[in-house]
């Protein structure tokens, strides 16, 4: 049974370390890169996995190479056996598609062919969710979505999952599908570890882990296009057929209501405040009723 | 947590030391090499030197921080068992005992599927609720508990060193007793740690409740009295408040405490000896739980694996366990025979007569009802997820007794408030679980329905 994780390095979006140039354009170079928030769905989904049925486990990303650290990151969530990273400069400004292509070419290179993919739900940055559906689309493999509970049947080679049918968590199904395929966790995914030699195991794992990922780079494989035999003019910039015209900055929403700050020492300024809860002191039990 | 010192006793057939080579260096604080006691009468202190007494069957004795101690343990254990195909899981809590047509066959917990199980071995402390469950500890009579509460002082190891004269490897016990408690009967104690001091006390959990004593008054008085300030100085930082309940074995301690498939060593089982003013507890659970582990491994390869809780009762009164912890009369004197008035003393503390647990609040239905009607009671009852203790029924008790709470003090478990609602006045008690710590009193004293909160969920010693 061999894993692989999808993930990728987001600009962090958090209050304080987002940056913005005077065109409210993100400055890529001052805000610092961490791994996607929504594939931390698919690294605990993959890691169910792997404490249930045992195996292989790799982590796999498009993108500089400095992404050690988001790869570290995942390695140290999903306890990861290795890492792969596809990097190079014509990999570059790849849109959705293009990063499809060769991500479904480095899964298709390795060596140990996974059984089972996991891919992040959206990414921070981009919000299109398309990048790991058409990694499958390009190997033809069945794909799941809004998985929310997984099972594995090594034996019979299946994978049997519940989802949520349109995103909506008032109506689930159970499916099954043939492996190799694509699993797409549901943020709504919730790991179980009910068995005491599942806790166990989870904890040989982090105890092991903790040692690999300190010399995470050893465990690092590196791909470049001509690795990967893909033709520049089918990745990146020239394999993107999306053209991304112009990134308009959602304006604020304006103030509606307007404050005023009252001193409770000030009997003038309280007794504006009173008067004007009047009429609201009067409704009380209308608006209770309400 | 614990006072705490561990003892390794020359009688005994196991010690933790013997169990887990390097145990003194890795988890153990300072030896004790000298014990005192000290009889305070108003400004006036008696000082007894009791070293030979407590070096009496005696190997060694340490002072232990819980924290550090089980942090050690835990790592130990976990690569001794997970060699044989087992391992130490935490943060999970056993919630009761599974059963087939009426026997016991192992475990149920909260956060795993139910454990089934040749031979459990609870040794889940004071407040075991499988004890509990199986009918073979109660929690009815504070007079077979005492109440301890500890404080954790911050002191540097030179500090330590000169102000007791000692040296880094030498170390100090001192238990105090007297009228500095309004009458509670019970005694102080303080240990030296390697760059702290542990500094708490003992009672009778029955007296706290017939005095209504604050118990945190209690610490304070001993902490704040001038003999202490020797040690201490003007100004101390005090960097852990802690407390739990100790089982007075003479009276609690199970003589047949397995049933099933089921045994309880240590504290669960009520195995702490109150040997006079000096408590042993650790080294008993140590022996008892490595005897519940040779009467299995003896059961099993006769066949006969349902006879391991028998063979371990017989192990326990064989090898003197039980008769230290239920003597057939309490040999005090003995122990502290080199001097008649630490005898009295001790003799006090133990045998003084118990009074029954009165009902102190006349109108406690009437308060209980307002209690219950509280809307801030209401957003406050627990849940199966963090609270834990539902309210008491004899309120007055636990506000006293419960080592977190006080009457008109903010900061507690229960706080008995008055509240004003149009012009009229209500006296209520308030609950919130979120300071307590977890030590069982209000169970016993106030009939709450106190249970321990899911896996990784309750309060966490730093220094225990």
């Amino acid at each position: 049974m061999h894993s692989v994780v999808l993930t990728k390095g987001v600009p962090d979006f958090r209050e304080g370390q987002v940056a913005f140039d005077e065109d409210g354009h993100l400055e890529r170079g001052n805000t610092p890169t961490v791994m996607n928030p929504n594939d931390k769905h698919a690294l605990r989904t993959a890691l169910q996995t792997k404490v249930r049925h045992g195996g292989t486990l790799s982590v796999m990303s498009m993108g500089p190479p400095g992404y050690g650290d988001v790869l570290r990151e995942a390695m140290e969530t999903v306890y990861a056996d290795d890492l792969y990273l596809l990097s190079d400069r014509e990999l570059a400004a790849s849109d959705t598609w293009a990063t499809a292509i060769t991500l479904a070419t480095g899964l298709q290179k390795m060596e140990n062919q996974p059984d089972l993919v996991f891919a992040g739900f959206k990414t921070a940055d981009g919000e299109t969710g398309h990048t790991g559906p058409q990694a499958c689309w390009c190997l033809d493999w069945p794909i799941i979505t809004h998985v929310v509970a997984l099972d594995v049947d090594e034996d019979e080679g299946t994978v049997r999952a519940k989802r949520l049918v349109e995103g909506d968590i008032e109506e689930i199904e159970t499916v099954e599908a043939p492996t190799p395929a694509f699993i797409v966790a549901d943020p709504e995914f919730e790991p179980t570890y009910r068995k005491a030699a599942h806790r166990l195991t989870l904890k040989d794992l982090r105890a092991e882990t903790k040692e690999r990922a300190e010399n995470h780079e050893e465990h690092l494989t590196t791909w470049d296009h001509a690795d990967l035999n893909l033709d520049p003019d089918y990745i990146g910039l020239d394999g993107s057929p999306t053209i991304v015209s112009s990134v308009d900055p959602i304006p604020k929403a304006p103030a509606e209501r307007e404050a005023t700050v009252v001193d409770p020492d000030d009997g003038e300024g309280m007794g504006e405040v009173f008067e004007a809860m009047e009429p609201f002191a009067d409704g009380r039990s209308e608006a209770a009723g309400d | 947590m614990t006072g705490g010192l561990i003892y390794a006793e020359e009688s005994a057939p196991y010690t933790i030391d013997g169990i887990f080579p390097g145990f003194r260096e890795h988890a153990t604080e300072r030896p004790v090499t000298d014990y005192y006691i000290h009889n305070i009468a108003g400004e006036q202190v008696r000082t007894f030197d009791i070293t030979e007494g407590h070096e009496r069957d005696t190997e060694w004795a340490d002072a232990v921080l819980r924290r550090k101690m089980d942090s050690w343990m835990a790592e130990q254990v976990h690569e001794i068992t997970r060699e044989a195909g087992g391992g130490l899981l935490t943060e999970v809590k056993v919630n009761g005992l599974l059963r087939e047509d009426g026997e016991i066959i192992g475990v149920t917990c909260e956060e795993l599927d139910p454990i089934k199980a040749d031979f459990v071995v609870a040794a889940d402390g004071v407040n075991s609720e499988l004890a509990r469950e199986a009918g073979l500890m109660d929690w009815e009579e504070p007079e077979e508990w005492f109440q301890g509460v500890k404080a954790v002082v911050d002191m540097p190891g030179d500090a330590i060193n000169e102000r007791f004269g000692i040296t880094d490897e030498e170390g100090e016990a001192h238990l105090f007793s007297g009228d500095l408690y309004d009458g509670v009967r019970g005694g102080g104690f303080l240990y030296t740690n390697q760059d702290s001091l542990c500094i708490g006390n003992v009672f009778h959990l029955d007296s706290i409740v017939e005095e209504e004593a604050e118990v945190q008054d209690l610490l304070d008085a001993l902490l704040t009295h001038p003999v202490l300030a020797q040690w201490l100085g003007e100004e101390y930082d005090e960097r852990e408040y802690s407390a739990k309940l100790v089982p007075d074995s003479k009276k609690a301690a199970n003589p047949s405490p397995h049933q099933g498939r089921l045994a309880l060593v240590g504290d669960a089982g009520g195995q702490m000896q109150a040997q006079g003013p000096i408590i042993k507890g650790m080294n008993h659970a140590v022996t008892a739980g490595a005897l519940a582990a040779e009467a299995f491994v003896e059961a099993r390869s006769r066949g006969e694996p349902d006879s391991a809780g028998e063979r371990y009762e017989r192990r326990l009164h064989d090898e003197g366990v039980m008769d230290k912890l239920r003597p057939t009369r309490y040999e005090v004197a003995s122990a502290l025979s080199e001097n008649d008035t630490a005898t009295r003393l001790a003799e006090r503390a133990l045998d003084s007569s118990v009074g029954r647990l009165g009902v102190r609040m006349a109108d406690r239905a009437g308060l209980l009802e307002t209690a219950y009607s509280s809307p801030y009671l209401a957003t406050m009852m627990p849940d199966t997820k963090t609270p834990y203790v539902t309210l008491p029924t004899i309120i007055g008790e636990a506000v006293t007794a419960c080592p977190v709470s006080a009457e008109d003090f903010g900061g507690g478990c229960y706080r008995d408030e008055t509240v004003q609602s149009n012009g009229d006045e209500k006296r209520v008690v308030s609950l919130d679980t979120q300071p307590c710590v977890e030590c069982g009193t209000c169970a016993i004293v106030a009939d709450t329905q106190w249970e321990h909160p899911s896996g990784g969920k309750g309060v966490e010693f730093r220094e225990g």
